[in-house]
């Protein structure tokens, strides 16, 4: 069919017209502020988003929201107090921030906790990172939409806090390590009680798989975004599930082995996806290692006493110690600088959060408005560990 | 509704709004730190189940809301944010701090970032001791509220009076039943 002339110019006049109308409409980015009071940022994180149109052109996250200066405070305490400060770092995982900072002070003193104190915390380790897990997979379901997971994952997280309770004496900060051991033992029955929670836990992970892996709409938010390389992931210092769910296989718990963990037979999991399902992924199985640690820890658990040989008044000999461990959020290290008082000199906190939201910028940009929500729930950080 | 400004309201229609107000109150929640797990497990996990009381913690917007409850560490980088949120919310209002830290600093009573205590900013209602707080204690918090509210007389309220804060007699229109929740 012949163009002509006439219906030329019509088509061009009609696309000049949209072109125009496209011109007029272009305006300049959108800059919307999410936090820092958002129940998407796990409290007081605060991302400043470019928007064109839904898509995001440039992130930024303002952090500091939650400082308390930890790092200074620590400088004013003796060391039984900076293990009360401190299990407030990751407040989802107290006992977990417990560990480390302990083990530096054990060894710049040079003392060792008797086996059955090193088995109760890392039994005690592993029931703060099935709690966290419990609430993410519960908050993960919540960011997508789905209501339900929050309730399944805050009872039976319940499950587990009852454990550290009867145990610790405190559902969320327990500050139950000692320079030298634990406060105390595990009270009687209480084993028998965590191998029951245990099954508990494990049917909790079913129920979880069954609610979202086969949801189509859990699928199609969170399969193929917020797609993190391992080689970009280990540039920016990511690392714990994060780190794992992009295909690098690192544990400190086997790669640089503390507590009891040699002694247990556990399998690291990855994934070689990188987005938002595999950070998921590899958390559900996580939780179900971590509950397979602890009944292959009860089994084994020696008895004896659990708290060694230290003077009533703790006064750490001058030296230095670096200690990292692997917590639930991550890779987390105390650098801990001792003069000989009773307190610490300097003490230097790496906690993982910090590192895992300092990807941001890279990782949303180009991402949907909703796909930032997923992104952040998935990445799975807690403001006190990145603010300290 | 001249009549409640003015403070006129016959006493058994007092008791009656005072009732029906209490079992509505509608949370904001400023979740901050530890404390705000413990508030959502106080609210969304089965073995506390807060709704129970009337209280709905879904408001879209402060501008929405009845009640707030300050949850965790405030920091004075946060604490502008904080009285813009309050003074957006509409009379009467309420405030629950809940919380060591939102208290008064709690374990960080000398750092150099922490606002100790809300109650230099806004004016606090019910405190509630604990670091955290269990969720029991959140729910006898509420319960006080509520019994506070039942006993309140509406028309300063209603006219949403200022309330300065730490000047003394500013909070004599209010009953007495101000009272922190017992520590445990």
């Amino acid at each position: 069919m012949a163009v002509t002339e006439q219906q030329q110019q019509a088509f061009i006049g009609k696309h000049l017209a949209e072109a125009q109308v496209a011109v007029e409409l272009q305006d300049e980015d959108m800059v919307l502020n999410i936090g820092p009071q958002h129940p998407a940022t796990h409290g007081t994180l605060r991302v400043v988003v470019k928007l064109d149109g839904e898509r995001v052109v440039a992130a930024d996250p303002v952090i500091g929201y939650m400082h308390r200066g930890y790092e200074k405070l620590t400088e004013y305490r003796s060391y039984p107090q900076v293990t009360t400060l401190i299990n407030r770092i990751d407040w989802l995982s107290s006992f977990a921030n417990e560990v480390p900072f302990i083990h530096a002070g054990e060894q710049i003193m040079g003392i060792e906790a008797p086996p059955r104190a090193v088995y109760i915390r890392t039994v005690l380790t592993e029931l703060s990172r099935i709690a966290t897990f419990l609430l993410f997979l519960g908050e993960m379901g919540a960011q997508v939409g789905a209501i339900t997971p929050v309730f399944y994952g805050f009872r039976d997280r319940e499950y587990v806090l009852n454990l550290i309770e009867a145990a610790t004496g405190g559902r969320f900060h327990p500050n139950f390590n000692r320079i030298g051991g634990l406060k105390d033992d595990v009270p009687a029955g209480w084993i028998a009680e965590t191998r029951r929670m245990m099954d508990k836990v494990f049917e909790s992970c079913d129920t979880f798989e069954n609610l979202l892996e086969g949801n189509e709409i859990f699928l199609a938010r969170t399969k193929g975004i917020g797609i993190i390389p391992g080689d970009v992931g280990k540039g920016y210092g990511v690392s714990g599930s994060n780190l794992r769910a992009s295909g690098v296989d690192w544990d400190l718990r086997r790669d640089a082995p503390y507590l009891a963990y040699p002694e247990v037979d556990f399998k690291v999991w990855t994934h070689p996806g990188g987005d938002s399902w595999s950070r998921y992924w590899v958390r559900l199985q996580e939780t179900r290692e971590a509950a397979r640690i602890v009944v292959d820890l009860l089994d084994r658990l020696p008895s004896g006493p659990v708290m060694a040989k230290v003077p009533r008044i703790i006064k750490v000999p001058p030296g230095e110690s670096w200690v990292r461990v692997e917590n639930p959020l991550g890779e987390m290290g105390y650098y801990v600088v001792s003069k000989g008082a009773t307190g610490p000199f300097r003490v230097k906190i790496r906690s993982a959060s910090f590192s895992n939201v300092s990807i941001l910028p890279w990782l949303l940009k180009g991402v949907y408005v909703p796909d930032l929500i997923t992104i952040l729930a998935s990445l799975y950080f807690i403001l006190g560990d990145i603010d300290r | 509704m001249g009549l409640v400004e003015q403070g006129k309201i016959p006493k058994p229609l007092t008791w009656l709004m005072n009732y029906s107000r209490k079992y509505s109150l509608w949370m904001y929640q400023w979740g901050l730190a530890c404390c705000a797990i413990e508030m959502g497990a106080a609210l969304a996990s089965p073995r506390y189940d807060m709704m129970r009381l009337g209280v709905i913690p879904f408001p879209a917007s402060p501008r929405q809301a009845d009640l707030i409850v300050v949850s965790g560490t405030l920091t004075d980088k946060m604490a502008p944010a904080l009285k813009r949120l309050y003074e957006q919310m509409p009379d009467p209002k309420y405030v629950i701090s809940m919380g060591s830290c939102a208290n008064c600093g709690g374990p960080y009573w000398d750092s150099y970032s922490v606002t100790k205590g809300v109650d230099q900013i806004i004016p606090v209602d019910v405190y509630i001791p604990g670091c955290p707080p269990r969720p029991e204690a959140l729910l006898q918090g509420v319960v006080l509220l509520q019994e506070r509210i039942q006993n309140e007389e509406m028309g300063p309220r209603w006219r949403g009076e200022p309330i300065i804060v730490g000047q003394p007699g500013a909070h004599d229109h209010l009953p007495e039943t101000a009272v922190a929740v017992s520590s445990a």
